[in-house]
């Protein structure tokens, strides 16, 4: 045994003098991945982090001032800026909400024995891979008051949806969860899936009720798995910009990442939309921290 | 399951399959509308009450890939003669198209658009794939210092918001001349891809067993051989899960393009919305450009169907 061990060693370094060493080839395969993610996304941000205490506009030729943290002070102190981002955490609220409900719903009806499960799960899944933007637009004739089929379908006449303050959030938050409630229903069934059958047999001879088995068996242990869709949409929601930018052009609808492509592309206040962005790329992160944490605790089990 | 199945628990299960149904039928319905708005003639898009049921035409398609201008008046009798059967198709809606000076008819910018998706999404799902497949490797069977760390930090610019990205970088291209090229784009979406390829593809690499490398570099082979034919095929399955992947993300990408191009390199998404203009828009041919734009994504949809779950959670949950 040991001397088998001994040659399978001994030809292995001999393999690896003979070609590349293994360090090398690690290093090969790494790092230009690392360089370049580095060159196309930390650099730029390292680039902006400078921008964003200067009174810069990229649409002049003047060059910038710097102003300390004046942008960083001045955004903090805005009651509009702060208006969006109250915007974007009731869209994160209602979408997410939604998202979790109706996916996380679907998949305990199709946790069954259903005919044709396979195809419908399939069919049930494909809006989440079409484009937001391309997609969404055609939302627009589909919210339309005089001859949308959802004002026709609810008998709502001629309901405005999108040119409507107080529903066009809402109206961009019912295609957000039609697009996304499939994700939550395909982690979901990966959960529901995992509960081992034995609990509820056990369940059943205990003539535990069906409110018992849901609270005590069921959601305990779909519980970390659902956690990562929660949080994974609550990130992408935050960070949202093409559904509400096609659909609608209302103030009640201007989550955060509209107001900073305005700020830094329509009124060109290239400074203070870097320091903007600096704001919500914390926030960002933090999100990610968290869900992080919570793909390596599921990992583990 | 079904031995000691009671009454009422069959009764349960019934109600489920039909709310099933109605929902499967909710989901498809906004899908099913672009679909049939695609193949009608404009003057049954946009009915009360909408038409369901109307025969089929293609001149949606030929409108949407041609120049026209918008007489409401029938053509001359002798041009519609002359016209090839595409053109009637649109004359037939009233409309005119527009010849050049040679007679021949104009492309609209949509062909146009949908190649730029076509060079960028390729262009970058190869680059994404093979970089993110090397270091997938490295990670995966090289032991290394802070390998956690680096792992979260490639996930975590995956993560960056597009339009806090896009501030820096569109000031960086105008410096250097890649606004509005499809290089500047594909250079976007490949670092877009790249982490989402790495932590995929570890996750399919970690699944090969290290001992047929193992049993390789004992009959002679070196790393790089055994690494290129014995891995790269075991891998296989994975390398096109994960480059659909890639593939769908860039297609359907819309903030980058928006910022990053206007006319030359401008791809699919942020063209079709620009169709939408004032006034009445002619949404048969928005639906039209939409169904060929989500047809790709569809098919591949399928191909992918036993995948997903794997690919949405970044490879975190396998089944």
């Amino acid at each position: 045994m040991a001397t088998v061990v001994m040659t399978s060693l001994d030809s292995k370094s001999r393999a690896a003098s003979r070609g590349l060493s293994d360090i090398k080839i690690r290093n090969l395969f790494i790092i230009p991945t690392i360089l370049f993610l580095i060159v196309f996304n930390i650099f730029p941000l390292i680039y902006s982090l400078g921008y964003s205490f200067t009174d810069f506009r990229a649409s002049t030729n003047a060059p910038a001032t710097f102003v300390g943290l004046q942008n960083y002070r001045e955004l903090l102190n805005d009651p509009f800026i702060w208006a969006n981002f109250a915007i974007t955490a009731k869209y994160v609220i209602v979408s997410v909400t939604g998202q979790v409900v109706v996916g996380f719903g679907t998949a305990m009806l199709l946790n069954r024995e259903i005919p044709f499960k396979g195809l419908i799960t399939t069919l049930l899944l494909l809006p989440m891979m079409l484009s937001m933007a391309v997609v969404g637009l055609f939302w627009k004739l589909l919210y339309d008051p005089s001859f949308g089929i959802i004002n026709y379908a609810l008998g709502l006449g001629s309901f405005e949806w999108l040119a409507n303050p107080d529903m066009a959030l809402y109206a961009v938050a019912i295609t957000d969860i039609w697009m996304w409630s499939p994700f939550v229903m395909l982690l979901s069934l990966a959960g529901l899936s995992a509960v081992p059958r034995h609990l509820y047999e056990a369940a059943a001879i205990d003539r535990a009720g069906p409110f018992y088995t849901f609270f005590r068996i069921t959601l305990p242990l779909v519980a970390p798995i659902l956690m990562i869709a929660i949080i994974f949409r609550t990130m992408e929601a935050f960070k949202t910009f093409d559904l509400a930018y096609i659909l609608t052009s209302q103030p009640t609808t201007e989550v955060i990442s509209i107001r900073l492509y305005k700020m830094a592309f329509q009124e060109w206040q290239t400074g203070r939309s870097c320091a903007l962005a600096y704001i919500v790329l914390i926030m960002v992160l933090a999100i990610t921290n968290i869900y992080v944490k919570y793909l390596n605790r599921v990992k583990e089990r | 399951m079904a031995a000691v199945q009671t009454r009422s628990e069959r009764a349960l299960n019934r109600v489920a399959i039909a709310a099933v149904l109605v929902i499967t039928l909710l989901f498809l319905a906004p899908i099913y509308w672009i679909t049939s708005t695609a193949f009608k003639p404009r003057n049954l898009a946009t009915t009360i009450p909408p038409t369901v049921i109307f025969e089929p035409e293609i001149s949606p398609f030929v409108k949407l890939f041609t120049k026209r201008s918008q007489l409401r008046a029938a053509p001359e009798p002798e041009d519609y003669a002359a016209a090839p059967w595409w053109e009637r198709l649109v004359f037939d809606g009233g409309e005119k198209v527009v010849r050049s000076g040679r007679g021949d008819v104009q492309l609209s910018g949509y062909p146009n658009r949908f190649m730029n998706s076509l060079i960028v999404a390729i262009t970058s799902t190869v680059l994404a794939v093979g970089m993110g497949t090397f270091t997938a490797y490295g990670f995966s069977r090289f032991k290394m210092k802070g390998e956690a760390d680096l792992l979260f930090f490639i996930l975590s610019t995956r993560m960056l918001p597009p339009v806090v990205v896009a501030i820096p970088m569109f000031l960086m291209y105008r410096a250097v001349g890649l606004n509005d090229t499809h290089w500047g784009l594909i250079i976007l979406y490949t670092a877009f891809n790249l982490s989402f390829s790495v932590w995929l593809m570890k996750g399919f690499i970690d699944e090969i067993p290290k001992e047929y490398e193992e049993a390789a570099l004992v009959d002679g082979y070196t790393r790089l051989e055994a690494f290129f034919k014995i891995v790269l095929p075991e891998a296989a399955t994975g390398i096109a899960a994960t480059a659909v992947f890639c593939f769908i993300t860039a297609w359907n990408e819309y903030a980058f393009a928006l910022i990053m191009t206007n006319r030359r390199a401008q791809t699919a998404p942020p063209f079709i919305p620009s169709q939408v203009g004032s006034g009445l828009p002619d949404w048969t041919v928005i639906a039209a450009g939409t169904f060929l734009f989500l047809l790709p994504v569809a098919i591949f949809t399928f191909l992918l169907r036993n995948h997903l779950l794997r690919g949405m959670s970044f490879g975190a949950i396998r089944k």
